[in-house]
């Protein structure tokens, strides 16, 4: 451990501005992209499924009208 | 000799096979990331030592360096999809290029945020007009580009074709990069791992600096993934595969809420 105690550790001799402003944007942009990634998937599997689920009542119908 | 040499990957050129491949491994992949990736940055935020000249602000290296290595990292895997995509016409390799573009847009960002939040403490500034600073610069417009040009078509193959055919140009960008702090007068120091001699740091800071790079590289290979599965099924939607596969997906939901 390089530091002796918590206030040490979060005062980064001095740096804590920059060491911080640092780590957060990383993990707030890492986090933010994986979230529209997974969102994004998700989109698409409901997209996918809503074309299928209205293909099928077309279909459905036109039956009904023969 | 070529047509042989690549005929095992033939099969994970055909989308379903690898959809279903990328599911597999994505929750190995991003479990992975996570631990290595925590571990190298508390091991090098806590545990490494003060560095003799910079203090405590020279732990910005455990980010710095991995997502300034994997920015360029990433770029080169989009150009050899982009090269193969073009030359070859492997679908999946398109897309891999819109998979990728993202990631490596914001691994690029966190390397210029990252040194900017470092220089302001050592160099007095955020921000210098350099070689090495520029240059990252530019691959951050290169990324953009791409992004932007594959959703400028109305028609989405000729939009990757155009984004494939910047991605490739790109690539002259890498080695200006990587050589910058040597050809040019900049304030940014030189190499400190990524080259053909002894690492200029000791044990105690490498170690953390390893482990820190493996898990940027492991979160890009999950995020790839990810990403491009999202890019096979919005391609093959009017494919059957695809159609059975969100079929059996409403089906296993249904039961789950009944």
């Amino acid at each position: 451990m390089a530091f002796t105690s918590w206030a040490d550790f979060w005062a980064m001799g001095g740096y804590a501005l920059f060491v911080w402003l640092s780590f957060g944007t990383t993990y707030g942009l890492l986090l933010g992209l994986w979230w529209y990634s997974k969102q994004q998937h998700k989109n698409i599997q409901q997209q996918i499924r809503a074309k299928a689920a209205r293909e099928q009542r077309v279909r459905q119908h036109q039956e009904r009208e023969k | 000799m070529w047509g042989s040499m690549f005929r095992w990957l033939d099969p994970y050129a055909k989308p379903e096979t690898l959809y279903h491949l990328c599911g597999r491994l994505l929750p190995y992949l991003m479990a992975l990331a996570v631990f290595t990736l925590l571990l190298g940055n508390i091991w090098g935020l806590a545990f490494s030592p003060a560095d003799y000249q910079q203090g405590d602000s020279y732990r910005i290296i455990y980010i710095h360096v991995p997502s300034a290595i994997w920015s360029m990292g990433a770029y080169s895997s989009m150009a050899i999809a982009a090269f193969i995509g073009l030359v070859w016409q492997i679908r999946v390799a398109q897309w891999a290029v819109l998979a990728i573009a993202p990631i490596g847009a914001i691994y690029t960002a966190i390397a210029l945020i990252t040194g900017a939040a470092w220089g302001k403490p050592m160099w007095g500034t955020w921000w210098v007009w350099d070689a090495r600073l520029t240059s990252e610069l530019v691959l951050l417009f290169l990324y953009l580009g791409v992004i932007a040009l594959a959703g400028a078509f109305s028609e989405a193959a000729r939009g990757i074709k155009v984004a494939s055919l910047l991605a490739i140009v790109g690539v002259v960008n890498l080695p200006i990069i990587h050589f910058s702090v040597e050809w040019w007068n900049t304030l940014h120091q030189g190499a400190t791992i990524t080259k053909f001699a002894k690492p200029s740091i000791d044990p105690s800071m490498l170690w953390p600096l390893l482990i820190s790079l493996l898990g940027f590289a492991l979160l890009l290979a999950a995020l790839t993934c990810l990403r491009l599965r999202s890019q096979i099924l919005m391609f093959e939607q009017h494919r059957p595969w695809v159609r059975q596969l969100v079929d059996s997906m409403a089906a296993s939901r249904q039961k789950e809420q009944n």
